[in-house]
Order: C-alpha cells, then sequence, then structure tokens
C-alpha cells in the first residue's frame, strides 16, 4: 500500500535530490503533515521556494509551486499574495537565502507583516554549494571558507524577525518534529508573518566538518542533546545557555497585514481582477 | 491631470509627461500590479501608478529594492494579474536575473528602462544593448523604444499585448529626454484599444501540460490557485514543468522559447519609413534620435538629396530581413545614436555589405540636432 501522504508529491518527481539523512526530507515531511491535519486545499495552496536545498522542496509539492531565485523567495510571494490575498503561501528557504542575500526581503516582509508562512532550515551552512560559512554558522566553526574557524557572530534569525515586525515566531530542531509540525500549523492559520526556523542536521557539510558527525541519528542526538525549551533557559543567563539551542514558540501577536492596509484604499480584500 | 487650453473637458486630448504617459497606457492596457523602487528619471510611474490603481482595484506597492521589484511583479504575473515595474538604467542592472527568470518560466511582464547616463541624469542610448543581452542565458528579448509622449502611452499597450501574447518580458525602453517631456497626447475612448490577455488551458488539470506549446510555441497559462498544480522553475524543465536533467530537452526548451519570437518578427517588429520609395540614403534611429532624424531627411529633401527615415519602434528582436531590403535599395546608411555607436553594429551584420554604413555616434547627454544628422547625410552624398 503506498504511503497516505504521497498524494502530496508530485506523481513521478522521486527520487529526490537531498542527501541520505537530509534535514530538508524532514521538514518537507512535517510540512506535509501540517497540511493533511489542517485539510488544507491543495488548489489554494502555494508553495514558494528559490535556490538551495530547502529551497528545492516546492519542486516535490503537489500544488502551484515557484521554484524561484536564490534569496528572493519573500518578493516572489508580496506579488503573488498582493495579486490573490485568498491563497494560502508557504514559502520554504535556508538559512543562506534568507539571512544573507535575501536578509533585506526577509526584514522588510516581517516589517509589512505579510500574510505568509515562511519556514527555515537553518543547517549552519551553504550545503548545496559545498559547506561555506552562513550569517548563521556558529562561531568558530570550520567551513570550507573559514578553514582556521568562523570567527563572525551569527544571527538569532528569530530576533531579527521580531525586531522586524513578525507576528509569529518559533524555532524547533528536526529532533522536535512533532512539535515542529504543530507550528506549522499555527503559523498557517496565523493571520501574519509567520516565521518558523528550524536547525536542521546536514550529514553532507555542517555535520561531517563542524561537528564531524557523518552519521544522521548522531546528528539528531547531538540537536536533541544540545538544545533546551524556552521554559527551560527563562531563569538562566546567555552565558549558561551557551551555545545550545532554544526551542518554543517566541512570539504570537495580532498586528494589521500588508494586505489590510490595502482594504483602506479599496475597501475590501480579495483576488485582483 | 493638466488639460491643454482652448481644447474642450470632454475631448481626450491631453498634455502629458512621459512618465506618466507610461502609466496611463499601462492602466490602459490592464495592468493591475506595480512594483518599484524610487529612481530618477523613472519615479513618476511609481508616482502615478500608486495613484491610479487604487481607482481601478489594482495595488501598488514600493519595493525595498528593484530585487524585490522585479520579482514581486513575476509573482503576481503568476497569480494571473497584468504587472508592471519601472526603473533607469541602473536599477535596471539589478533586474537581469528576473527578466532571465521571467524568459525561463514564460511569465509575461512588463519593464521600464529609462535610460541616462552612467552617473549622471542625461539622454543616453548606452544601454541598447543591455536591453537585448542584459540576462544570462538564451533568450530573445522584445524592446520597444518610443520616441515621443504620445508613443510612450501607445507602446506601453503594446508591450503589455506582446507579453500577453508571446509569455516573455518585454521593455519600453525610454530616455532621460522623453520621460520629463510634455506633449500634447491623445488617448483614445476605452472601446478603441485593443487589448490582449495570455491563452488559458483549454483542457482539465489532469490533461495539462503547462510548457506543451501549439503551432506558435507559445504555451496556454494557468493561474496560481486555479487548480493546475504548476511548477514554475528557473531550472531546465519538460513538458510537465518537472526539473529535468536531460539537455536535450533543456536544448528544444530555449530553441522554442527564442523560436517563438524569431518567428513572429512581423507581428512584433514595429517601424515606419519616410520617404523610403525613391532614397539612396537611408539613416536608420530610433527613440528620441528619430525625431531630429526625420526633420533632418526633410532638409535634406529639400536640397535634393533622395534621403529616407527607417524609424525602428522595436529595436529588439532585429528584423534582418527588413535592414536587408533597406540595404538593397539605397547606397548609404546613416545610423545616428546618443551612445559610442552600438546599434550600428546591428545595422552594419544585417546590412551584408550591401550599403556603406555610417555610425553617427554622439555621447554628450542630448539628443542629435537636425544639422548634425544633415551633416551625416550629406557627408559623401
Amino acid at each position: 500500500m503506498p504511503h497516505p501522504n504521497l498524494k502530496y508529491l508530485r506523481k513521478g518527481v522521486l527520487p529526490h535530490m537531498f542527501c541520505p539523512g537530509c534535514s530538508c526530507g524532514q521538514i518537507l515531511n512535517s510540512y506535509i503533515y501540517a497540511i493533511d491535519e489542517l485539510g488544507l486545499d491543495m488548489d489554494r495552496l502555494v508553495t514558494i521556494g528559490g535556490v538551495g536545498c530547502m529551497s528545492r522542496a516546492p519542486a516535490y509539492l503537489n500544488t502551484d509551486a515557484i521554484h524561484g531565485i536564490h534569496g528572493r523567495n519573500l518578493p516572489f510571494a508580496t506579488g503573488v499574495k498582493l495579486a490573490n490575498p485568498d491563497l494560502t503561501v508557504v514559502v520554504l528557504m535556508g538559512d543562506g537565502g534568507c539571512a544573507a542575500i535575501g536578509g533585506n526581503h526577509l526584514i522588510q516582509a516581517a516589517r509589512r507583516n505579510l500574510d505568509v508562512t515562511v519556514i527555515v532550515d537553518n543547517n549552519g551552512s551553504f550545503a548545496m554549494t559545498g559547506g561555506q560559512v552562513s550569517p548563521m554558522t556558529p562561531l568558530g566553526s570550520t567551513t570550507t571558507t573559514t578553514a582556521s574557524g568562523n570567527f563572525e557572530r551569527p544571527f538569532d534569525i528569530c530576533k531579527l524577525v521580531e525586531a522586524a515586525g513578525g507576528t509569529y515566531i518559533s524555532r524547533w530542531t528536526t529532533a522536535h518534529i512533532v512539535q515542529l509540525t504543530n507550528s506549522i500549523k499555527k503559523g498557517i492559520m496565523h493571520r501574519g508573518f509567520s516565521f518558523i526556523e528550524v536547525v536542521g542536521q546536514c550529514p553532507t557539510q555542517f555535520g561531517r566538518y563542524v561537528l564531524k558527525l557523518r552519521d544522521p541519528v548522531e546528528n539528531l542526538n547531538w540537536l536533541r542533546e544540545n538544545s533546551l525549551t524556552i521554559d527551560e533557559a527563562e531563569d538562566l543567563s546567555e552565558e549558561e545557555v551557551g551555545g545550545r539551542i532554544v526551542v518554543g514558540d517566541f512570539v504570537e501577536r495580532e498586528l494589521p497585514t500588508l494586505e489590510d492596509g490595502y482594504i483602506g484604499l479599496e475597501g475590501k480584500i480579495g483576488a485582483v481582477r | 491631470m493638466s488639460k491643454v487650453e482652448g481644447i474642450d473637458e470632454s475631448s481626450s486630448f491631453q498634455f502629458m509627461l512621459g512618465n506618466h504617459a507610461v502609466a496611463e497606457g499601462a492602466v490602459a492596457a490592464g495592468c493591475r500590479f506595480f512594483a518599484g523602487y524610487p529612481i530618477t528619471p523613472a519615479s513618476e510611474i511609481s508616482e502615478r501608478m500608486s495613484e491610479k490603481l487604487p481607482d481601478v482595484e489594482g495595488r501598488f506597492i514600493q519595493m525595498e529594492d528593484e530585487l524585490g521589484s522585479i520579482y514581486a511583479v513575476i509573482g503576481a504575473s503568476l497569480a494571473g494579474v497584468k504587472s508592471m515595474t519601472a526603473t533607469a538604467s541602473a536599477g535596471y542592472n539589478y533586474m537581469q536575473e528576473g527578466i532571465g527568470y521571467a524568459v525561463a518560466t514564460e511569465t509575461p511582464i512588463v519593464v521600464v528602462d529609462v535610460m541616462r547616463l552612467r552617473g549622471a541624469e542625461q539622454a543616453t542610448h548606452a544601454d541598447i544593448m543591455q536591453t537585448r543581452w542584459g540576462a544570462s542565458g538564451d533568450h530573445e528579448m522584445i524592446v520597444l523604444a518610443p520616441s515621443s509622449v504620445q508613443e510612450l502611452f501607445d507602446y506601453t499597450i503594446e508591450a503589455f499585448n506582446l507579453a500577453e501574447r508571446y509569455r516573455n518580458p518585454v521593455v519600453v525602453l525610454s530616455e532621460m529626454t522623453l520621460s520629463l517631456m510634455r506633449e500634447r497626447i491623445r488617448i483614445p475612448d476605452r472601446g478603441e484599444i485593443e487589448t490582449v490577455d495570455r491563452k488559458i488551458p483549454a483542457v482539465p488539470p489532469e490533461e495539462f501540460l503547462p510548457f506543451e506549446a501549439g503551432e506558435d510555441g507559445v504555451p496556454p497559462m494557468a493561474v496560481l490557485g486555479s487548480g493546475y498544480r504548476v511548477l514554475y522553475t528557473f531550472n531546465p524543465h519538460d513538458e510537465r514543468g518537472m526539473i529535468t536533467g536531460d539537455l536535450d530537452i533543456y536544448d528544444e526548451l530555449y530553441r522554442r522559447i527564442t523560436c517563438k519570437i524569431r518567428r513572429a518578427l512581423d507581428d512584433i517588429v514595429k517601424y515606419q519609413t519616410f520617404f523610403m520609395d525613391d532614397a539612396d540614403i537611408a539613416v536608420v534611429a530610433y527613440g528620441s534620435e528619430a525625431r531630429s532624424a526625420l526633420e533632418a531627411v526633410r532638409r535634406a529633401r529639400d536640397k535634393g538629396i533622395k534621403a529616407a527615415l527607417l524609424k525602428l519602434v522595436t529595436v529588439w528582436p532585429f528584423h534582418d530581413a527588413l535592414m536587408k531590403t533597406v540595404a538593397e535599395q539605397v547606397e548609404r546608411i546613416v545610423v545616428p545614436e546618443m551612445n559610442l555607436g552600438r546599434y550600428v553594429e546591428a545595422v552594419e551584420r544585417a546590412s551584408c555589405g550591401l550599403a556603406e554604413v555610417t555610425s553617427l555616434p554622439l555621447n554628450k547627454g542630448r539628443v542629435h540636432s537636425s544639422d548634425e544628422i544633415l551633416g551625416g547625410i550629406k557627408r559623401g552624398a
């Protein structure tokens, strides 16, 4: 019997291009579970990617999909959403696309509170191009472009999005799949800019060269052991948290969306005819 | 909107800024989404679009940069809305990858490039080749270069029609001179304006191949959210839209994407000829240079020189056969341009040595005077 969720993938699209043990597959799977559990109409869902490992994932989904340009995922989403605010738009990208080349688009889309859901696989490097340093690579990491260790401090991307104006913000790792699926569901149902960072394993690059762990399961164990919930971190100092990953729902607030601004101009909001 | 004094309010003649004529033309063509980033001398297009679009239930957004603008425009077009952005030379640089994306995914968009000198707000034709070859990867651009405020209005409408008919990005190539010029123009009645909409699928989703084209090479296009579940990708893709590593499919894809334009030159290439019947010398000009050129040709005729003008509105694709016909007839072709002589290379190549081709470059931020072009006509005449 075929897997019941195979219907959410395009026909004939397998095998996918992800490496064995890649976090992208888990995140795609988690997104599919969210679609399934919410009972979303696949005809009214647009998934937007770009260039990069996670950004490739929309090509596999059986929805309307834009496999776009590196880091430009959110401008595409802005155009789609303004042309037809009735569509549900989910953006998939990686840490390179969202924090490096597309960084300005990220903060502007958050500032506007564009009603989309952004799921970011933070695998700590530019994985597709060979494991170069990214703005999310932890301090001290040895990558293919930081042979003596990364001396640039990484972004806390969730704090960045919060300061910019995002209205639903959460972070999980791929060792927290149930929580992640729940957050994706919340993000999709939330009206406004929803941002979900997923710290995900990359056994091919970050895991292999930085953590010295080639086995995907060992990478997942590392993520589990090196993360703590927002409640656990609450009473700890920054030093006590150290390099560990704080996970949980950080922000949930209601603010007018970009689309709401047009209601003032037009008296209503719907698809442009 | 200002009206020309002495003209009845009900008439459709208006005294209008070039940039405003682009915006008015776009709205008349059915443009309902605009994204842009401020830049001189194109900003009045954004300003007018921001005023006009809410009145027609369209949407305007000022993006964070030119990259944001072009991808928002592509997204909106994929969602079924005729869309445009406008910029000037420096900003046009930033849009090249987006233009390549629109070529690859066959997304109809209109991009206005108001050419200005590098680092200075002066008139130029220096970017004429960039509009043909700016984007990486194989492509065939459609570029219209109007020469008056009236033509900015008319050919912005035409740009939308060509974009929709051929599913290709179309550039309206304006200039510093034209963009900030005010002229009296005639706005046709609604019913007089012909607008074209992209073809839509004739079959249900399960039978639809999104990149399968008929005779004309242009596939029908499904709107996002209409149940067809299309994948749009920059990567080599087959008729289903699926990414493929098969380079034979890649080759076939770009042959179709470029040939759909090359095979339709007679529809796409808009031009006018003046005094061509008995001419033995022809001026080939585009944009504002065509105006000085026409005056120069008239003055040459007064002096008994059999001069003619081939005024090209569509500057790309280049109509080789048309140019060859002119070259067969005349002894000399003069090409005045506001640059160091760029377009003349295409004219010379297509002339096949049948006529002597003289470049008349001027790179000083202004249009040739008719005296200067007349000088070029007389040289050796």
